[in-house]
């Protein structure tokens, strides 16, 4: 498959279920973002390249995998277009094919200390693993 | 009463205490939780993907066994809490479930049972002006900060947990117990989450801020109900213990012996 990006708009907006064209640009989920100092692309800048088709940068963007999950700017968007869920679908493309994964188990003990809550191991796998 | 109860695997391991005080507290409050036989764990994060069919199994088998009992399912764990309930909520969607249900045998599961936390059993289904009644040791004095994070507010159209910006839950769960709350501008921000896998100084500066908040606040103790947020505020320097409601709530009705911090 060459550049299969131009689909990639649809596929994102069918799994995310989310229309980036509802955004009217107020800035307000990259405004309340935990992760903004270490983002390259930004929440409204998700917003924004899916809208527009630009999606390569995206899925080749070590932002993908500064998304804390928190719903912040899903939850204060005054227009309810959910910028979370557009990463999160964003981030599928970029884990789901073969050798795409993020984080390899023989990585972990050396992560690892004492106190390290399964939870924490859980959900790394889910967020950057397929 | 009986309700079913899904510990997950943290509470299992690393936060045993946040599980052994749940369920005993909540037989001095007249509830046995039950736990689910067999559960998986939920996977820690709910995947907001409409074709991801596979990581909500487990979370439908639990709440289909809930359903089939008759109970609601009680969570105790911020994170089982969130996906669970997300989930419960996708397989209000018929072409979704239609997916799922191929995995789930004879009896299809419609997204019908209950999902509760447990503060929010402790607000509704026995009510704090109950616990209160069944204090012996009330924390007099001591101020607590309740931490939110995320989990159990976000997103509020599906958790309806409380006022996503300015709950109360934990707050009038404090005042139950005899303690003074401590309200500070970062309880409902995100602690960093499973990022201090992937950027540890990322998960220090977002700890470390909601930590100032609550100290600048003056608080004495700091309480959760997630074992991630707790592990990230401790090990990005608190000052202040960070422990489980439900370790304060065994203090307060005398199941656990009062720390002396």
């Amino acid at each position: 498959m060459t550049n299969n990006y131009g689909n990639m708009r649809e596929e994102i907006i069918r799994i995310s279920g989310v229309n980036p064209a509802k955004c009217m640009a107020c800035g307000k989920c990259t405004g309340t973002c935990p992760a903004y100092d270490e983002m390259e692309y930004h929440p409204h800048q998700f917003v924004a390249m899916i809208k527009g088709g630009n999606i390569e940068p995206l899925i080749k963007s070590e932002s993908v995998y500064k998304c804390l999950t928190c719903f912040a700017c899903a939850e204060r968007c005054p227009r309810g277009v959910e910028p979370a869920k557009l990463i999160d679908a964003v981030r599928l493309l970029a884990t789901r094919p073969k050798g795409s994964n993020r984080l390899s188990p023989d990585q972990v003990p050396a992560m690892l200390d004492d106190e390290t809550p399964q939870q924490l191991l859980v959900s790394a796998f889910r967020k950057y693993t397929k | 009463m009986i309700l079913s109860y899904f510990p997950g695997c943290t509470l299992k391991n690393k936060a045993k205490d946040l599980d052994m005080y749940a369920r005993k507290c909540a037989e001095a409050l007249g509830i046995t939780l039950e736990e689910i036989e067999n559960w998986q764990c939920c996977g820690g994060v709910f995947t907001t993907a409409k074709d991801e069919v596979a990581t909500k199994l487990s979370s439908v088998r639990a709440l289909k066994d809930a359903q089939s009992k008759g109970r609601a399912l009680v969570t105790v764990c911020s994170a089982c809490h969130n996906v669970i309930k997300q989930t419960n909520a996708a397989m209000k969607d018929e072409e979704f479930a239609d997916k799922v249900n191929r995995y789930m045998g004879e009896e299809p599961y419609d997204g019908g049972a209950e999902v509760i936390h447990y503060l929010e059993m402790l607000r509704d289904l026995v009510g704090f002006d109950k616990i209160a009644e069944k204090v012996v040791n009330p924390l007099k004095g001591k101020k607590i900060a309740a931490y939110y994070g995320c989990l159990l507010l976000r997103p509020n159209k599906v958790m309806a947990f409380d006022d996503p910006e300015n709950p109360q839950i934990m707050e009038d769960f404090i005042k139950a117990i005899g303690a003074t709350p401590v309200y500070y501008s970062y309880r409902n921000e995100c602690c960093g989450g499973y990022i201090s896998m992937e950027s540890p100084t990322l998960a220090k500066s977002k700890s470390e801020r909601v930590m100032e908040s609550a100290l600048a606040n003056e608080a004495e103790l700091m309480v959760t109900a997630c074992p991630l947020c707790r592990y990230n505020l401790i090990k990005n320097g608190a000052t202040i213990p960070v422990v489980y409601f439900t370790e304060l709530l065994a203090e307060a009705l005398g199941i656990k012996e009062v720390a002396n911090d």
